[in-house]
C-alpha cells in the first residue's frame, strides 16, 4: 500500500482511494490506449479531474459570477440569453464590386456583421499598379488602392447601423482614414459608427509578417489611433489584439493566450505612456482569438484570458472600471486545421470549433468555410459556415444558460493551469524590458517555431491524428469541390480606376497633403488628421505608405 | 570521396508573410543531413534565382499560398535556366488548387507538395531525383 500522505486533503484522500480500489484493479487487466493523451499543444491530460484538482481554487476570487470580476464566466451577466454572437464572416476577394456583392448577400442571410479580408499588396501598403503587386491583386482578399475602391466597398452598405471590421495591420491607419471618409459621405455620423480596426502590429513581427515599417514608429501609429478615435469615434475599437495569427502560426494554445495579453498590455502601456487615460481607450481595446481543435483547451483559453486581463488591468494600471476590466473578443476557427484531404470533412471540424467559441463565451464569431485549404470560399462554402453558426445559436441549446461548464473540474483546472502558464510568460517577458524589446530579441518568433515544428513531427509519428491525412486516408477522394478562382483580370480592372482616380484629382492637393503627412510624422504629432486629408485627397494607399517610409523607414527582419 | 550534402535554397516569394511551412521545411531538411538556405520574406523571382546561383544549390523549394503560383513559379524557373541552372529542381508547396498541377508541372515544376505533406516525403523525394555530385 502507498503511504497516504499526513497532509491530503478528503478530496484527495477520497481520488486516492478511488486510485488503488477502482482504477488499479482494470489497469492491471487492460492497459490503456496510449502511455500518455496530449492536447493539439501536445500538454498533458490527465486521466481524470475530480474535486481534488480545484481544491486550491476560490470560487469568488477566481471563479465568480457572469458579468462580475474576474470574469471567468464571461462579461455579460445574461449572457447569450441577453444577446447572440455576432455573426461576422471575414469576406473579401477580387474587386471591390465583387465583395460589395458578397457583403450584401452574407447580410440578406442573416449575418449580423461585416469583415473585410483585404488583398496582399493592400496589407502591405503597395498600390494595385505596383511591380509588387503582381499576381496578388484581390487574390486573398479585396484590392484597395484609393478612397475610388473603398466608396464602392462600401456602397448601399449604411455605416451607422452596420459594425464593420477591417483587418489591416501595417497600413491600419490610412484605410481607418478611407472607412471614416467614405462613412462621412454617406452622412454616417462617426459619433455612432461602431466597427473594429485590427491594427495589431505586434503580433505582425511575431507571427504574421505583414509589416512597413521598424516596431517603434509602427506603435506610434497604432497609439495615434488610440488618440484618434478616444476623441472624435468614440464607438470605433481602434485595435483587436489577435492570437489568432499566433496560433495559426504554429503556437501552442498557452503560447496564444501568453504573446497575445502580453501584447494588449504593451498597447496599454504605450497609450498610458502617450498620456491616454486608461479608463477611456482601454474599453475600446478587443481581442482576437483562434479556436483550434482540442475542445475543452480552447474554451479553458477563453475564459482564462478573461480572467487575466481582468487582474492585469487592475495589477499593473490600477483599473477598478468594469469596461476596462471586461475583455471581449471575437473568435475564427482554426484555419490551419482544415484539410484539403476530404474537404468536407472540414464542415465538421469548423462546427466543434465554433461550439469552443461559443461555449467560451466569445462576442463575435467568424466560422471557416470548407474549401478554404484550397482556395478563397465559394458562395455555397460561405454559406454553410454561417448556418453553421446559426445552428448552434438555434438549434443546440448550449446558448440557454450562461457559461454551461462553469464548475467541470477538468476545465476549472485547465482554466488554472493555462493562466498560471501565461503568467510564467509575462515574467520571463517583462525580464526582457516588455514585448517590442522581446520580440526585438526574437523570443516568442522563437517560441512558436519550435512548437509547429514538434506539432509537425508529431503529426509524421501519428501521435497526432488528423483524419484524412494521417489516419483513414482514402487513395480515391470523393469528388472534387468547385472552388472560386480570381483571374488576372482583377488587376487591369484596378489598374484602371487607380489610374481614372490618378487624372481626375488634384495633384496639387495631393502633393500638399502628402508633405503635411511627412511634417507630421517628423514631428511625432498624431498623423490621422494628415492622413484624412491626404486619402481625401485622393492620395492612393501607396503613396501615403511610401511618404510614411521615407520617415520612418522599413522594417527588416534579423534571422531568428 | 564523400558525395556532397544535398543543397537546397527554400524560398518565399510574392508578398505573403505566412512563413510556419518554409520554416518547418527548412529546419526538417536540416535535420535530414542537408545544406538549407532560407531566403527569408518577400523575394522576387530575380532574387531567388540568384540566391539558387550564389548558393550552388540542387534543388529551389518555393512556399506560396496566396495564389500566386502561376505568376510567380514559370518566372522563377525561367530566370534560373537563363542562369543555366537547368539540373536545379524547383519545388513547390502551399495551397495550389488541382487544375493548377499540370501547368505548373509543364512550366518545369519538379513536383507540388500539397498541405498535410508529410516532410520525410520531401526528404526522399529529394534524395530521389537530385542528381549526385560530388
Amino acid at each position: 500500500m502507498p503511504q497516504i500522505k499526513e497532509s491530503s486533503s478528503p478530496a484527495e484522500k477520497e481520488r486516492e482511494r478511488w486510485d488503488e480500489e477502482t482504477l488499479k484493479p482494470t489497469l492491471a487487466k487492460v492497459a490503456e490506449r496510449k502511455q500518455s493523451f496530449q492536447t493539439v499543444s501536445l500538454a498533458d491530460v490527465n486521466r481524470l479531474y475530480s474535486p481534488a484538482d480545484i481544491q486550491d481554487l476560490d470560487f469568488d476570487k477566481d471563479i465568480s459570477f457572469p458579468g462580475e470580476f474576474p470574469y471567468t464566466r464571461g462579461i455579460h451577466p445574461t449572457g447569450y440569453r441577453g444577446k447572440l454572437w455576432t455573426m461576422r464572416q471575414f469576406a473579401g476577394f477580387s474587386t471591390p464590386e465583387e465583395t460589395n456583392a458578397r457583403f450584401k448577400y452574407l447580410l440578406a442571410q442573416g449575418q449580423t456583421g461585416l469583415s473585410v479580408a483585404y488583398d496582399l499588396p493592400t496589407l502591405m501598403g503597395y498600390d494595385a499598379d505596383s511591380p509588387l503587386s503582381e499576381g496578388e491583386v484581390g487574390k486573398c482578399g479585396v484590392a484597395v488602392s484609393s478612397l475610388s475602391d473603398m466608396e464602392v466597398l462600401f456602397s448601399g452598405i449604411p455605416l451607422e447601423e452596420v459594425t464593420v471590421s477591417q483587418t489591416i495591420n501595417a497600413p491600419a491607419s490610412v484605410l481607418l482614414a478611407m472607412y471614416l471618409v467614405v462613412a462621412g459621405k454617406q452622412r454616417a455620423s462617426w459619433e455612432k459608427i461602431s466597427g473594429t480596426l485590427q491594427n495589431d502590429i505586434l503580433k505582425e513581427y511575431i507571427a504574421q509578417k505583414e509589416w512597413i515599417y521598424p516596431i517603434k514608429p509602427a506603435m506610434k501609429l497604432v497609439v495615434d489611433t488610440f488618440e484618434f478615435c478616444t476623441e472624435r469615434v468614440p464607438r470605433y475599437n481602434p485595435v483587436s489584439v489577435s492570437g489568432y495569427h499566433i496560433r495559426e502560426a504554429g503556437a501552442t494554445a498557452v503560447q496564444e493566450l501568453a504573446f497575445t495579453l502580453r501584447d494588449g498590455i504593451e498597447y496599454v502601456a504605450w497609450g498610458v505612456e502617450a498620456g491616454l487615460d486608461v479608463d477611456r481607450f482601454v474599453p475600446r481595446i478587443s481581442f482576437f482569438f483562434n479556436a483550434h481543435n482540442d475542445f475543452f483547451e480552447e474554451i479553458a483559453k477563453y475564459r482564462a484570458a478573461r480572467r487575466i486581463w481582468a487582474r492585469e488591468m487592475k495589477s499593473r494600471f490600477g483599473s477598478n472600471q468594469p469596461r476596462t476590466l471586461q475583455m471581449r473578443f471575437h473568435t475564427q476557427t482554426a484555419g490551419v486545421s482544415l484539410t484539403v484531404q476530404q474537404p468536407l470533412n472540414n464542415i465538421v471540424r469548423v462546427a466543434i470549433q465554433a461550439l469552443a467559441g461559443v461555449l467560451g463565451g466569445t462576442q463575435s464569431l467568424h466560422t471557416d468555410a470548407y474549401d478554404e485549404a484550397l482556395a478563397l470560399p465559394t458562395d455555397r462554402a460561405a454559406l454553410i459556415a454561417l448556418r453553421t453558426q446559426q445552428i448552434i445559436a438555434e438549434e443546440t441549446g448550449v446558448v440557454n444558460t450562461i457559461d454551461p461548464l462553469g464548475g467541470s473540474y477538468y476545465l476549472e483546472s485547465l482554466t488554472e493551469k493555462m493562466e498560471q502558464e501565461a503568467l510564467d510568460y509575462f515574467r520571463k517577458i517583462d525580464a526582457m524590458g516588455g514585448m517590442v524589446a522581446a520580440i526585438e530579441k526574437g523570443f516568442p518568433q522563437r517560441e512558436i517555431q519550435d512548437s509547429a515544428y514538434q506539432y509537425q513531427k508529431a503529426v509524421e509519428r501519428g501521435e497526432q491524428v488528423i483524419v484524412g491525412v494521417n489516419k483513414y486516408t482514402m487513395t480515391d477522394e470523393p469528388a472534387e469541390v468547385p472552388i472560386l478562382v480570381i483571374d488576372e483580370s482583377v488587376r487591369d480592372h484596378q489598374v484602371e480606376r487607380l489610374e481614372q482616380t490618378r487624372t481626375r484629382r488634384d495633384k496639387g492637393g495631393v502633393a500638399n497633403a502628402l508633405d503635411k503627412l511627412r511634417l507630421a510624422a517628423q514631428r511625432k504629432e498624431n498623423t490621422m488628421p494628415a492622413t484624412i486629408e491626404a486619402v481625401s485627397a485622393y492620395a492612393t494607399l501607396g503613396e501615403i505608405c511610401s511618404a510614411l517610409r521615407d520617415v520612418y523607414g522599413i522594417y527588416e527582419e534579423p534571422a531568428f | 570521396m564523400s558525395q556532397r550534402k544535398i543543397r537546397v535554397l527554400v524560398a518565399k516569394p510574392g508578398l505573403d508573410g505566412h512563413d510556419r511551412g518554409a520554416k518547418v521545411i527548412a529546419r526538417a531538411l536540416r535535420d535530414a543531413g542537408m545544406e538549407v538556405i532560407y531566403t527569408g520574406l518577400r523575394q522576387t523571382p530575380e532574387m531567388i534565382a540568384a540566391a539558387a546561383l550564389q548558393e550552388d544549390v540542387d534543388a529551389v523549394g518555393v512556399s506560396i499560398l496566396s495564389g500566386a503560383h502561376n505568376t510567380l513559379c514559370p518566372r522563377i524557373i525561367e530566370l534560373l535556366k537563363e542562369k543555366g541552372l537547368n539540373d536545379c529542381l524547383v519545388l513547390v508547396g502551399g495551397i495550389v488548387p488541382q487544375e493548377d498541377l499540370p501547368k505548373l508541372k509543364e512550366a518545369g515544376v519538379a513536383e507540388v507538395f500539397l498541405p498535410g505533406t508529410s516532410t520525410e516525403d520531401i526528404v526522399s523525394f529529394l534524395r530521389q531525383n537530385v542528381k549526385p555530385r560530388e
